[in-house]
């Protein structure tokens, strides 16, 4: 299915809003104004935006310790990230979750998760729920090349197929968990061909073509809508950053940085968007311009707003 | 009203909260047409449907997380584990994710989810399926730990424990099952953190749980024999734990014995131990005594288990060194 005007520059903007936002945690946390430590999604924008520009609001998504692509993919209010980074009361989580567990349950986001693989067996639940209730929403499972070595993961890709639940699997293959490189940690080189094991259908896809991911999770989720199961899509990215920001990256060389930087999702749009003519010079920069003031007011937003108090440490252990 | 066993009570719970609630489902190893590991789901399948009793495969993390989505998701599910020791399998999804998806995410999310799992020694199941594990359950901010001791408690508890909006660890004691009590035949819900004073005494409070309620009655027994009146405390949650119930027995017989099953080092009896010195230390006129299991794995061979768990002897011996 090929997406139409609107969803075209909807997807362009969703990326830039996601490269800008972090490309302001960057400044912000070399220059320590963020507490904790975060893992920036820059250059794997593609992946989160063309997933989730096919879902309904109804359609849930479970996230990762690199989400924030994920949240603003989804719909996530740029204030209450920000405000949540810098640990205010106002953020999406009031200050108790931080950059790792950046979530908006209302979007239908079930949590940002820490623990590398965490989400599977949640996205099962939230598959389950739907099937169960008949809401025909499909639920959408994150993970990255790590987490595909967790049992949970496997664990979750086998039960989705055996109860054919309605979940699209989206792997973010960027090439390391942490510092390992992908040809030490497993003997496969696409990560999809395991979806032959459990029986369904495994695409590839390049990762930083928001077209080819958007088509590919497109199809996997109206399959599931319709009864007919779990689809694996790999898409193969990298991460231009570390792991954390503050990662040395001693594990990879320079050239392979440079040569996925010109592979850039970002400009590659772009280029087809101001080609095709759905967008023009003026309207990118417009674009840009309108982001890049999102960001500041978010920033405004997040310094303004009040720490949490020490009172409010035991709100929320138990409903 | 009716004689049920502890197992049956258990039953009708699930199966009551079924009719009344069609979000409650139940889901686990061999719970459908198998009825369960140890029977407590029998005949549910037939009455539900595989629709609302899920055999999966196994796969306790699954099993685990699933039921936290799905009750995440507006569900109530009823997830069992053959046996509490598979926890270990599937920790990551009670400890990290259920129970932390309220206060990590901003107070949005419910996890209605309950988790019902047999653990005890005594049927010759060896170490790994025959634990007591309920001091690591007590360790998890956002947890509920519930654990019953007769078939009336089973039942009001483990319904009350499906109506909670969130995880409750429920755990049953395997030797248990068989055991009698009147159980009223309609349904009730008993307040989770509401203790029960099983015996009324003057002389001495025993703490017990699970089990240990049983053999700490038989103990109160053979000391009412030798003139000594027993109060048998049973907490039927360990969190929320009734403080209120233990230091107002033991203000009133300013002795306090704790017994359980679990190892004894860091076991709930030091948790109840510390909670009395803390905050009742004026009430006790001697040392507080634990009985507990020994700081080794459960073994298989006959007279060794027995020798594992606390008996009738070792709770009155205990009550006799400071009475």
């Amino acid at each position: 299915m090929s997406p139409d005007k609107k969803t075209l520059v909807k997807m362009y903007e969703t990326m830039s809003r996601i490269r800008l936002f972090e490309t302001k945690l960057q400044e912000f946390f070399a220059a320590g104004r963020i507490p904790g430590f975060v893992h920036l999604y820059i250059g794997e924008e593609a992946v989160a935006t063309g997933a989730c520009a096919g879902l309904t609001n109804a359609d849930k998504i479970t996230s990762t310790h690199r989400g924030h692509g994920h949240l603003i993919a989804k719909g996530g209010d740029l204030k209450l990230m920000m405000a949540e980074i810098f640990g205010r009361k106002t953020g999406y989580c009031k200050g108790k979750g931080g950059s790792m567990h950046i979530a908006d349950f209302d979007l239908g986001i079930l949590g940002a998760n820490g623990i590398v693989g965490g989400g599977g067996p949640l996205a099962l639940g939230s598959a389950l729920a739907s099937k169960y209730s008949k809401t025909n929403a499909v639920t959408v499972c994150f993970f990255g090349d790590g987490a595909s070595n967790q049992g949970t993961t496997q664990e979750a890709l086998n039960m989705a197929s055996a109860w054919k639940l309605p979940l699209v699997f989206v792997n973010e293959n960027n090439g390391y968990g942490i510092s390992c490189p992908q040809c030490k940690s497993m003997a496969v080189t696409d990560i999809a061909d395991r979806a032959a094991a459990y029986d369904m259908p495994g695409v590839v896809v390049d990762g930083n073509d928001v077209l080819a991911v958007f088509e590919a999770v497109t199809e996997a989720v109206k399959r599931a809508r319709h009864g007919e199961g779990p689809s694996l899509i790999e898409c193969k990215t990298y991460r231009w950053r570390g792991h954390f920001e503050g990662d040395a990256c001693t594990y990879r060389c320079d050239e392979e940085l440079k040569e996925w930087m010109a592979k850039d999702p970002i400009p590659r749009m772009e280029e087809k968007l101001l080609e095709s003519g759905v967008l023009k010079k003026k309207d990118v920069e417009a674009i840009r311009a309108r982001i890049e003031q999102e960001v500041k007011d978010a920033v405004d937003f997040a310094e303004g707003s009040p720490l949490p108090s020490p009172a409010e440490l035991l709100e929320d252990v138990y409903a | 009203m009716s004689k049920k066993t502890y197992l049956q009570a258990l039953n009708e719970a699930l199966r009551q909260e079924m009719e009344r609630d069609d979000k409650v489902f139940i889901i686990g190893e061999d719970v459908g047409r198998f009825g369960g590991c140890f029977g407590v789901t029998q005949g549910l399948f037939t009455q539900f449907g595989e629709g609302r009793v899920m055999d999966t495969p196994i796969t306790e993390s699954a099993i685990v997380g699933t039921a936290a989505g799905a009750a995440a998701s507006g569900l109530r599910p009823v997830a069992e584990l053959m046996f509490v020791d598979f926890i270990g399998v599937a920790m990551d999804q009670l400890f990290n994710q259920a129970c932390k998806m309220r206060f990590m995410f901003g107070g949005k999310a419910k996890v209605p989810m309950t988790l019902r799992m047999p653990q005890g020694a005594g049927i010759g199941a060896a170490a790994q399926h025959s634990q007591s594990l309920e001091a690591w359950f007590m360790h998890i901010p956002g947890l509920k730990v519930v654990i019953p001791s007769t078939p009336y408690d089973a039942k009001g508890l483990l319904i009350s424990a499906i109506r909670d909006d969130n995880p409750v660890v429920f755990l049953e004691h395997k030797l248990l099952y068989g055991v009698e009590g009147e159980v009223p035949d309609e349904s009730y819900t008993i307040d989770l953190g509401k203790a029960d004073v099983k015996r009324e005494g003057a002389d001495v409070t025993i703490v017990a749980t699970s089990l240990m309620v049983h053999t700490a009655l038989a103990a109160a027994e053979k000391l009412a024999a030798e003139g000594i009146s027993a109060e048998v405390v049973d907490p039927r949650s360990l969190q929320p734990l009734d403080k209120a119930t233990i230091l107002a027995s033991v203000e009133k017989t300013h002795a306090l014995v704790i017994a359980h099953e679990a190892v004894g080092f860091a076991g709930p009896g030091a948790e109840i131990a510390a909670m009395v010195a803390e905050e009742g230390l004026e009430f006790l006129d001697a040392p507080i005594r634990r009985v507990a299991a020994p700081f080794c794995p459960v073994p298989f061979s006959p007279p060794l288990e027995q020798a594992y768990i606390p008996g009738v002897d070792d709770i009155f011996n205990a009550v006799k060194t400071i009475r």
